[in-house]
């Protein structure tokens, strides 16, 4: 399960970095956000895969299922949330101020 | 257990809340930052004395123990490094009084500022690494903002890079935690010192210290500079002395951490590699700052000389050098952000940055050519100023662990710091004057004072020495002993 949790994330890295070094500010975007959830798999990934049961007290289990990566990646969504919110809306005001979603012609020059 | 330790990032974070509420109160706004920052600077004196006192403080958060829950801990290399970012902020906000306009500052600048300081403050105090990409999310979330308010044409383009960048590489600083969680099973920074002494750091624990090598740099523009100069020159000049002043010395400080207490076990890698990227970081620095005649590129570049010297102490890893490098860190933060609010005054007065197009405003600003004077000087370290003590002492750590090439690329920059710094004087200040007072676009009124604070501080920090070694060399203790900070932290306690 582990290997193909690992596959799946290279995977989603791999679409990711694509989209990112592509021109188009949206696709920059949308490859940022899958990035992220390749990383939020990752952090689920290395905390291990299904082992024993529920973190309760009291429970009859002997392990436990570790839920610190649960909170991890629980922080991890909500950071990412806003960062893509915000990086959205910065590349559309963009795209209204300087006229273009091209990042090619984002490069600018010196005099302006 | 000490509660104190945790009033420097509370004391932004609610009066940044409070303030948002009240957007149009620009007075109380003001007066309310300044309370803020004195506020923070006054506890992290008292956390100074403290630790002096009676070592290291710790707060475990929710009293949960030190593996299970997070810690926040206090040595004396944090708590000098929250005192300058009180001064540097302070003055950076009087700055930003008389500069920033009426129009960012009813969108909500200064909670952003108190923000960006939360997000600083908690980096340097967590003593979790998860925490730490929280604190590190706070500080860049703010600086987003803080880079795009106004929103002329030039930020957002600019900052589109700058924002692209910190993704990703916070991206790699959540992978490389995943990486170590899964290794060591915890994010404890003292009980991943322990767990990694104990079990050896072998090669892919190398490669995971590496990885977090590559996301600090990123922040701290250790050779991975390349959105540094256009975004630093967007912004305006209170934000971006801010920035020079804050941003990546928390990443300088992320490296420390991490390469003194973690990952030390292995320095011929490690710390080989991160002298080959300072001495590359000083020398493509130096030669941008040689090579432009743009005020705004010349002192970004000098920021990344700045951050090359520091990470050579680093790499020399002897106490010396480690003292050498608290120091000139501390200095390197006055310094930026006095260099760049002189360097912002002169293209307010003047509303061009073009080098080539100013000469002459000593003849009509005497007092800012002369402090301009001083503060070159520091910046280059000549003596009694305060990049003086701090260069001797990373030169006389490189020497003493070998890196002779090291400490030659160090004194050599600081040569071309000193003509590319140099040449704004010369240029900008002597020369005939073009401009009367009456042509001038704007005036120093109000803006001479922060800069008169920053320089002052410099000056302390030069001649005063003698007094501030002592903290700086308590800071040293507690970064070469792994075992102090440990100690702090689980209290007696038995790891498991």
């Amino acid at each position: 399960m582990e290997t193909l949790m690992s596959i799946l994330v290279g995977l989603l890295f791999s679409i990711g970095t694509y989209l990112i070094l592509s021109k188009t500010l949206l696709r920059i975007v949308l490859g940022a956000s899958i990035i992220s959830h390749g990383v939020n798999l990752l952090i689920l990934t290395m905390g291990g895969l299904k082992k024993g049961g529920l973190p309760l007290l009291g429970g009859n289990n002997l392990s436990y299922t570790d839920a610190l990566p649960q909170a991890l990646i629980l922080t991890a969504i909500v950071i990412n949330f806003a960062v893509t919110a915000l990086f959205l809306v910065l590349c559309y005001r963009t795209y209204q101020v300087v006229g273009t979603d091209d990042s090619e012609q984002l490069r600018g020059n010196e005099d302006e | 257990m000490n509660n104190v330790v945790l009033l420097p990032i509370i004391i932004p974070l609610l009066t940044g809340m409070i303030m948002i509420i009240f957007r149009k109160n620009i007075r109380f706004q003001r007066a309310f930052s300044i309370f803020a920052i004195l506020a923070t600077g006054a506890v992290s004196v008292f956390l100074m004395a403290q630790i002096r006192a009676k070592g290291i403080q710790t707060l475990q958060l929710g009293g949960w123990q030190a593996p299970f829950g997070i810690s926040m801990v206090a040595d004396m290399f944090s708590a000098l490094l929250l005192l300058t970012t009180s001064v540097v902020s302070f003055c950076c906000l009087l700055f930003a009084f008389r500069s920033i306009g009426k129009e960012r500052e009813a969108s909500y600048f200064y909670p952003m500022v108190l923000f960006l300081i939360t997000g600083v403050n908690g980096s340097f105090l967590t003593g979790d690494l998860f925490n730490l990409y929280v604190c590190f999310e706070v500080m860049l979330i703010s600086s987003y903002v803080l880079i795009t308010l106004g929103g002329t044409k030039k930020q957002l383009r600019e900052s589109i890079k700058y924002v692209l960048t910190n993704i990703v590489s916070s991206f790699l600083f959540l992978v490389a935690i995943a990486y170590l969680y899964a290794m060591t099973g915890t994010l404890n920074l003292a009980h991943l010192s322990v767990r990694i002494a104990e079990a050896g750091q072998d090669g892919l624990m190398t490669t995971v210290a590496i990885l977090f090598l590559i996301v600090f740099s990123m922040k701290a523009a250790l050779f991975l500079f390349f959105w540094l100069p256009g975004s630093y020159s967007a912004p305006p000049t209170a934000i971006a002395a801010l920035f020079a002043g804050l941003l990546t010395k928390v990443g300088i400080y992320a490296l420390f951490r991490m390469f003194t207490l973690v990952f030390y076990h292995e320095p011929q890698i490690t710390h080989l590699i991160i002298g080959v990227l300072g001495a590359l970081t000083m020398l493509l620095g130096a030669i941008g700052a040689i090579a432009y005649w743009d005020i705004k590129k010349i002192l970004t570049y000098n920021v990344m000389v700045g951050v090359g010297f520091i990470m050579a102490g680093l790499a020399s890893f002897t106490p010396v050098a480690m003292t050498g490098s608290i120091y000139y860190l501390i200095h390197d933060m006055i310094i930026k952000a006095l260099i760049f609010l002189i360097g912002g005054t002169m293209i307010h007065l003047t509303g061009t940055s073009k080098l080539k197009e100013i000469s002459g405003l000593i003849g009509t600003h005497p007092y800012l050519g002369w402090l301009f004077f001083i503060a070159a000087l520091s910046l280059s370290g000549i003596p009694p100023l305060s990049g003086f003590l701090g260069k001797v002492y990373i030169t006389q750590g490189t020497f003493e662990t070998g890196y002779y090439w090291l400490g030659a690329i160090g004194l050599i920059t600081s040569l071309m710091v000193l003509f590319s710094i140099m040449k704004i004087f010369m240029n900008g200040f002597w020369g005939e004057t073009y401009l009367s007072e009456e042509m001038e676009k704007g005036t120093t009124k109000g803006l001479m004072f922060p800069i008169g604070l920053l320089t002052v501080a410099t000056i302390v920090l030069g001649v005063g020495a003698e007094g501030i070694i002592e903290y700086v060399n308590l800071a040293t203790e507690s970064l070469m002993n792994p075992k102090l900070y440990i100690e702090a932290v689980f209290r007696g306690n038995v790891t498991p």
